[in-house]
């Protein structure tokens, strides 16, 4: 059982919550600005940037295919902002009509470099492929400490935990600023904070998040991620610190409970066949949302409303 | 090629699908608008990717009950159910939480969709052999397609169509002012219910088509390019069903004329070159005609600016003012004034002392308003209110 483990489930649950927890970290504050989509038109549109870094490097490779997505979500950012400003149009719709077309180009140009012979496929961008993220080298539990066996990790582990220490940092050194750009932007701007410089850093982080955790997970995880964990922990508390952390738990209560029902659930069904990991986790994380939603003591504003954000201490 | 499948040359079934594309994207275009002008467009985004769970589910039961599980309208069926209960989900998480509409219509997509990629991952295991084609509900594929399945969708299309010339006046009151729509004593809640019932309507008759993830698309991009072209709401609906109709056929044509040309993502990208060209090229809010407007108006300031001064005594020396006065033949290339150039000068000055006597008299203050130092004075007044202006006029030099 504890070598099946190591080999088989460490690292994928590892990476699913490395993925969950650096997506749902900046999805707080998306929320909070309600900017709740950008994650589903990210995961949208690094497509045809990694179809393209594929394309121009001709191999399945990381490095290439993750600069692409970025230059794809730099060149959707600039896109929906001019159509925004040229046509006078509500960014809503402008996201809607930049991410639906960057998207279909990525599925065409995907459809093309498939009839080239060479192969990649919607499904996997789509959902990712989380099982196979497997640690061949880890024998047992001693393999943690044997540097032999370490070496044979899968390279998105490394990956998705550094975007989650970088995400972590960002958020934790950029804290106070965040907060009053997020709760009082007029207030963050008297007080000398460039809160538009804020807003585009916020988005750029969620980017990065999103591209590596799209590259290891897929993109259902990514868009769940973004706004399930945030969204359940927003309806329990009112205090930004403590949502945060109930984001963070509910995160990784997804990741693990999603791996694991998708894995060993069927068995206990009496199926002999693993469902899809990356559609559980976001299951799970729907499941935790209702709960909250029906149950969790902040499920109601203050006001009765639901339209301006509460917090009971200024900045904690 | 290309031009056999325009003219739908390429076969009865291709011209079937493209007919039945062309009757999705008018209905698509038609209903999205309402959406759009509510500035709701997102919304069908949850209802499209919430299709997926009944698609998989109306499969495994009509497969469970020995049937045909590729049966399109079972299939759309189950969409329709389970895309309705996500658009209960995402009215339910707005109205009972404080969650705002973005985060519960992010929250309802990703859930139902990875919940339809666990059911789809159940299926392929379950019966590998009939299960194949489920996938392209996702992004959609026509190849293949049976007349039925065309006809089928035309006639969603068209179903949508005529429900939408029924609903139009209540759902445009709705999107524009719901609070004067309940004072004409509309139920706000039934409204909005007709419009997104159109919506998902629309949504799963063009699963097949276009696929969950691109529908969206058809809703969208069609209103958002037709409102370049028009300020009434009533001709953006039908400009609107016309570049979604004109996407629907154009994707569907281009798609048959190759086997690894996707038809959804085509119909989708014809959409957006609709789009493009609206942004360009429609009178009114078009970015060129917001040019030519804005350079028309540069012009007049200098040409004004430059009779000023020229009236004044003073030589011009703006390149682009002494440009435009040359080439309307007032000014010569020194900067002096030429016989045409004297005579419009001194009328620019006159207009200029009219005007400021005007703005200095509390009678005239509503059409002090309209001075912006362009608009000449007879423009704005009658003959005899300026002669009565004229009267205050002193000798060159007094005011």
């Amino acid at each position: 059982m504890g070598q099946d483990f190591v080999m088989l489930s460490l690292t994928p649950l590892l990476i699913g919550i490395a993925a969950a927890v650096a997506c749902a970290l900046p999805g707080n504050f998306l929320l909070l600005r309600r900017q709740a989509l950008i994650g589903d038109a990210i995961s949208h549109v690094v497509l045809p940037g990694i179809v393209a870094g594929f394309l121009v490097t001709g191999m399945v490779a990381t490095g290439p295919m993750m600069l692409g997505a970025a230059a794809a979500a730099l060149v959707a950012v600039i896109l929906i902002e001019t159509i925004r400003r040229l046509g006078r149009i509500e960014p809503g719709a402008a996201m809607g009509v930049v991410f639906t077309a960057m998207f279909a180009g990525g599925v065409l140009l995907l459809e093309q470099s498939a009839a080239s012979g060479v192969h990649l496929d919607v499904q996997h961008a789509l959902y990712g492929n989380l099982e196979s993220l497997i640690w061949l080298d880890g024998y047992g539990w001693g393999a943690l400490t044997d540097p032999a066996a370490l070496a044979g990790l899968p390279p998105e582990l490394g990956r998705m935990g550094a975007v989650l220490a970088f995400t972590a940092l960002f958020v934790a050194l950029l804290w106070r600023p965040f907060v009053m750009a997020t709760f009082d932007e007029g207030f963050a701007r008297a007080m000398g904070i460039p809160t538009a410089i804020l807003g585009l850093a916020l988005v750029a982080v969620a980017a990065v998040s999103a591209v590596a955790a799209f590259d290891a997970v897929g993109s259902i995880i990514v868009i769940a991620m973004f706004i399930c964990p945030p969204a359940s922990a927003r309806l329990m508390t009112d205090r930004l610190g403590r949502q945060v952390a109930w984001s963070v738990v509910f995160a990784t209560l997804s990741a693990v409970l999603g791996y694991v029902l998708a894995g060993y659930g069927p068995l206990w069904l009496g199926y002999d066949n693993a469902v899809s990991a990356a559609g559980m986790i976001a299951t799970v994380s729907g499941v935790i949302l209702g709960a909250a939603a029906l149950w969790g003591p902040q499920r109601q504003s203050v006001s009765g409303a639901g339209a301006t954000p509460q917090l009971s201490s200024p900045v904690e | 090629m290309l031009w056999d499948a325009l003219t739908l040359q390429l076969g009865y079934n291709a011209t079937l699908v493209t007919l039945g594309a062309m009757m999705l994207g008018v209905g698509a275009g038609a209903t999205g608008t309402y959406l759009y002008l509510g500035k709701r467009a997102l919304v069908s985004d949850a209802i499209s990717h919430a299709t997926l769970p009944g698609v998989v589910l109306g499969f495994m039961l009509m497969v469970a009950l020995g049937g045909e599980g590729r049966f399109l309208p079972g299939l759309m069926l189950g969409a329709a159910l389970s895309a309705g209960l996500g658009l209960l989900a995402v009215t339910w998480l707005t109205t009972h939480t404080r969650l705002h509409e973005d985060a519960a219509i992010g929250a309802v997509l990703s859930v139902f969709f990875g919940f339809g990629v666990v059911l789809l991952t159940v299926v392929q295991v379950m019966d590998a052999g009939r299960q194949a084609g489920l996938e392209t509900f996702l992004l959609g594929a026509t190849a293949g397609m049976l007349r039925d399945e065309a006809l089928t969708i035309a006639l969603g299309g068209a179903a949508v169509l005529a429900l939408v010339r029924l609903l139009h006046r209540p759902m445009i009151l709705v999107a524009f002012d719901p609070e004067y729509a309940v004072g004409q004593g509309m139920r706000l809640a039934r409204v909005d219910l007709a419009m997104m019932g159109l919506a998902l309507a629309i949504t799963v008759t063009g699963l097949k088509v276009v696929g969950l993830v691109l529908i969206v698309a058809l809703l969208i991009i069609p209103p958002v390019a037709a409102r370049f072209w028009s300020e009434r709401a009533g001709n953006v609906v039908v400009i609107a069903g016309i570049i979604g109709g004109l996407a629907g056929y154009l994707g569907a044509a281009v798609s048959a004329t190759a086997p690894d040309l996707p038809t959804g993502p085509l119909i989708v990208l014809a959409a957006f070159a609709l789009f493009v060209l609206s942004l360009l090229v429609a009178p009114g809010r078009g970015v060129l005609a917001a040019s030519v407007r804005h350079m028309r108006f540069q012009r007049r300031v200098h040409l004004r600016q430059g009779l000023l001064a020229l009236g004044a005594g003073q030589p011009v020396y703006e390149p682009l003012t002494l440009r435009l006065m040359r080439r309307a033949g007032l000014a010569r290339a020194d900067g002096v004034a030429t016989e045409a150039g004297r005579a419009m000068a001194a009328r620019a000055r006159l207009d200029e002392r009219r005007w400021q006597i005007l703005r200095s008299d509390p009678a005239f203050e509503a059409a002090a308003a309209r001075y912006d130092g362009l608009t000449p004075l007879e423009e704005v007044l009658t003959g005899d209110q300026i002669a009565a202006l004229d009267r205050g006029l002193g000798p060159e030099g007094a005011v």
